[in-house]
């Protein structure tokens, strides 16, 4: 842990930190005092690892409705750090097509972490995320399985000068108006999730459909309905109506009732984890799917789909289209060769949330072998549209103006006859990436500023 | 001095001496050490012990003296951090105007919802509190998103306003909340031998505005208005029979406490300015209950205690996780260390709750009187024992 000596405290005489920069402008009267409180300039930027070692903080949620996917987390990243260090059978160090990771952990140095509980909460996040920081010195936090706490956590780290690798975190805001520079995303996005389907749904269910969304009341719920709603109407689907659904609600009955008398032959789910397995329990329940209304069977579409909430909700999934970033089941080198190594030692296949953890892990680590130093503009550099293959998603490019991954999505439907309880999807599209790019200020995604990078003190 | 008897100016300057020397009781191991996973002396942990005993002091104000207990606290709290958010957003990052803001705003709400949760008592009133509470969450969590930023919590951005500070740095990065030219984050490390201090800034502002919330809360408690709170507190009823109209006073406590409630939340935007809803939610209302009652409910000192206990478990005991056991068991045969292992697995790391859970019955169940009652037994163990020192001495006691 960098710190400043009483001895250097003590010569110093440049007072060459942002904070005095800044305000020297406002207030001469301070630039005395400041002296007294500059912290630990002697290091370049915050938290540089000194020692034989670096931490990395592991931010996942390990209490709330999220804690499965954390759980899941928490798995990858312990198998991302073995592999890292040189341990195990190397898992996708091995397909990755950047070959700078030598097995000998980060520039050298051997891979510690820490671990935090985000419990869902902005709050606890930052806090524990804090913590992470200024006591165990951690140079890069990542994780998360929300986007409310993946911002909030982003910020934290823009302002501190560290590096953040979202975890699963869905909402168009991540890398759209709330992006960050020392914030990156490899996990898809709400508009991604409505480009991919959209044109899935036109061959299943045609072209003259009429909507109904039930959506989550909350900043992911909106962003996703929207990006539906406008990828199924602009292929000629009409939106009968949207309702808010709170998100603490477990009994959906009230919510489904409407929709049969609205005339809608479709229910879009803008629900995610404990929300959707309830909603669409309820809708199965109701006998919606038996329906015939103007002359089609009526249909239920699931946005964000994982294997977790395909494991809820059981046999209800059968038949019902999503889409997803990543799933077990794909046939390419990385992703076999993960599933491999995670199933070896776990003991069953990774989830969505697993896989863009690990890679998060490892993108960073060969980031930073690649820059030649941790300091995360440095980083910053090194995956401003970087381009790779083999982690599972094809080839992938981390774009420069939001730090968003854009790749192959994924569309998929609940199996009709699952050989186990992990073979609940199965893969109908793989949508290529060019179907799911867009412009980096599309109205989607507007407002917010990436800034520049802040190596903090 | 200040106007306090001998007693309570000692118990200001303990815990003056307390907040001062922080930085070196809380990190008491040194680096690099097993222990250090206990340590609790960096600045974001600091500020949170101080900030949230300010919140406890400031419930301990309606529920230790009228014995109201308000179950939707937490409002008052987020109402706070959302003003100092705005205020960091329109006019400047300078610290006061956010806390002045944030203590108006959050007296006005408490005004507002003490007007009408006051009309009744009991559990009644915590009810009417909870439910209001639970109404601010709902509403800032999705209605509100326009002013309270929904979900993704209320942020900072580059192009906010500031019309009395800057927009962004001149490296192109968000201003840092400050005073007066230092930021809240600025420490200065003191290395001595293997032990590292660190002094923040911002810690030691907060620590400085909760002993003056401290000192005016001892203030209240001694004053005619404070015995009238008591006098609710043990029977509102024969109050009223004596002619008494008992409102104005539980409202002016309800605000009050409120108020303390919007200067913790407005310090807290102005240590990481961020706004979230969850803070508004309903178990961060019972943690300050928790806290109250964990320290001793109605003593002065106590709901510190009780905010520092239920900070530190949160903080340093949810963090060690399953490799830190192996490595401090490590040097036991291996059975016994799985065995060991997995007896204490389900009390640390995600099971922090449940630790909390335990300690907070056992001081329910043997000592009533929260943390400050044990520390009264203890104390008075010792007097005891010079007492019956001085009875050998062969001085005589009045007979009862």
């Amino acid at each position: 842990m960098p710190f400043t000596k009483w001895e250097d405290f003590m010569s110093k005489s440049d007072v060459t930190r942002r904070g005095v920069l800044r305000t020297g402008a406002v207030a001469g009267a301070g630039l005395a005092v400041p002296t007294l409180f500059t912290a630990s300039s002697a290091a370049a930027f915050t938290n540089e690892p000194t020692g034989s070692s670096v931490t990395l903080g592991f931010n996942v949620p390990q209490t709330g409705p999220y804690a499965d996917e954390g759980a899941d987390e928490l798995r990858a990243y312990e198998l991302a750090v073995e592999h890292l260090n040189g341990g195990g059978d190397g898992g996708m160090m091995t397909t990755f097509s950047s070959k700078a990771l030598q097995g000998n952990g980060i520039l050298g140095k051997k891979v510690e972490y820490v671990t935090g509980d985000t419990q869902t909460k902005s709050d606890a996040a930052r806090a524990s995320a804090k913590s992470m920081i200024e006591k165990d010195g951690a140079v890069m936090i990542t994780g998360g399985s929300s986007s409310g706490v993946a911002v909030a956590v982003q910020a934290l780290c823009q302002e501190a000068g560290i590096i953040f690798m979202a975890g699963l975190t869905h909402s168009n805001d991540t890398t759209g108006k709330d992006k960050r520079a020392n914030g990156f995303r490899h996990f898809f996005n709400s508009y991604m999730s409505g480009a991919a389907l959209a044109p899935v749904l036109k061959n299943a269910y045609g072209t003259d459909r009429k909507a109904y969304h039930l959506t989550a009341d909350y900043n992911w719920g909106y962003t996703t309905e929207e990006a539906v709603k406008s990828s199924t109407e602009a292929m000629g689907w009409e939106t009968v109506n949207t309702v808010l659904t709170p998100l603490t609600q477990t009994d959906f009955s009230s919510y489904i009732a409407p929709v049969l008398q609205s005339g809608a032959d479709v229910l879009v789910l803008n629900h995610y984890g404990g929300n959707m397995v309830n909603s669409l329990t309820n809708a199965v329940q109701f006998g919606l799917r038996d329906k015939q209304v103007n002359g089609k069977n009526f249909e239920i579409v699931v946005p964000l789909y994982s294997r977790l909430m395909a494991k809820g909700a059981g046999a209800n999934v059968k038949g019902i289209f999503g889409s997803t970033n990543w799933h077990w089941s794909l046939q390419d080198e990385g992703s076999k060769a993960f599933v491999r190594s995670f199933g070896t030692k776990y003991g069953f296949p990774p989830s969505q949330a697993a896989h863009t953890c690990y890679v998060q892990a490892l993108l960073y680590a060969d980031a930073v072998e690649r820059a030649g130093s941790f300091n995360p503009c440095a980083v910053d550099e090194a995956l401003a549209d970087f381009e790779f293959d083999g982690m599972g998603n094809g080839p992938t490019l981390y774009r420069a103006e939001d730090h968003q991954c854009f790749k192959d999505v994924l569309v998929v439907k609940g199996k009709e006859n699952p050989s186990s309880e992990f073979d609940l999807l199965e893969i109908v599209e793989v949508t290529p990436v060019e179907q799911v790019t867009y412009a980096p200020d599309h109205p989607q995604f507007a407002g917010g500023a990436l800034g520049t990078c802040n190596p903090g003190a | 001095m200040f106007g306090l008897n001998k007693k309570d100016t000692t118990l200001l300057i303990i815990v003056a001496a307390l907040c001062a020397f922080a930085p070196f009781l809380l990190n008491p191991f040194p680096e690099g050490s097993d222990m250090a996973q206990f340590n609790a002396g960096y600045p974001d942990l600091m500020q949170r012990f101080v900030i949230f005993g300010i919140f406890a002091i400031g419930f301990n104000i309606l529920f230790g003296l009228t014995g109201y207990l308000s179950f939707g606290h937490a409002a008052f709290l987020g109402v706070g951090s959302y003003a100092a958010v705005w205020m960091f957003k329109l006019l400047s990052m300078n610290i006061i105007p956010a806390i002045i803001l944030a203590v108006v705003v959050s007296g006005l709400f408490a005004l507002l919802i003490g007007f009408i949760s006051l009309r009744r008592s009991g559990i009644y009133f915590s009810i009417l509190t909870l439910a209001f509470a639970q109404m601010s969450f709902a509403l800032a969590y999705s209605v509100l998103t326009p002013i309270t930023g929904g979900e993704t919590g209320l942020q900072l951005a580059l192009d906010d306003p500031r019309i009395l500070g800057i927009s962004q740095t001149a490296q192109g990065n968000i201003p840092v909340p400050g005073l007066f030219g230092m930021e809240m984050r600025d420490s200065f490390e003191w290395a001595v031998g293997s032990w590292l201090f660190t002094f923040n800034f911002g810690y030691y502002i907060c620590a400085l505005i909760m002993l003056i919330s401290f000192y005016v809360s001892i203030r209240i408690f001694r004053s005619p208005f404070g015995m009238m709170l008591r006098a609710i507190k043990s029977n509102q009823q024969r109050l009223n029979y004596t002619g008494l109209n008992s409102r104005p006073y539980t409202l002016a406590a309800f605000v009050i406490s409120g108020m303390y409630a919007g200067l913790a939340g407005g310090l807290m935007a102005s240590m990481d300015p961020l706004a979230g809803a969850e803070r508004m939610f309903w178990t961060a209302s019972g943690e300050v209950v928790l806290m109250t009652i964990l320290g001793g409910a109605g003593t002065l000192i106590g709901p510190i205690l009780g905010a520092g206990m239920i900070k530190y478990m949160e903080n340093i005991i949810s963090k060690i996780n399953e490799t830190i056991l192996h490595e401090w068991f490590y040097w036991m045969p291996d059975g016994i260390e799985d065995l060991l292992v997995a007896m204490v697995y389900p009390f640390i790391g995600k099971g922090w709750h449940l630790t909390l859970g335990i300690i907070f019955m056992l001081v329910v169940i043997f000592l009533p009187g929260g943390l400050v009652e044990g520390g009264q037994r203890i104390a008075n163990l010792f007097r005891r024992r010079k007492a019956k020192k001085d009875d050998t001495k062969g001085t005589t006691e009045p007979a009862e």
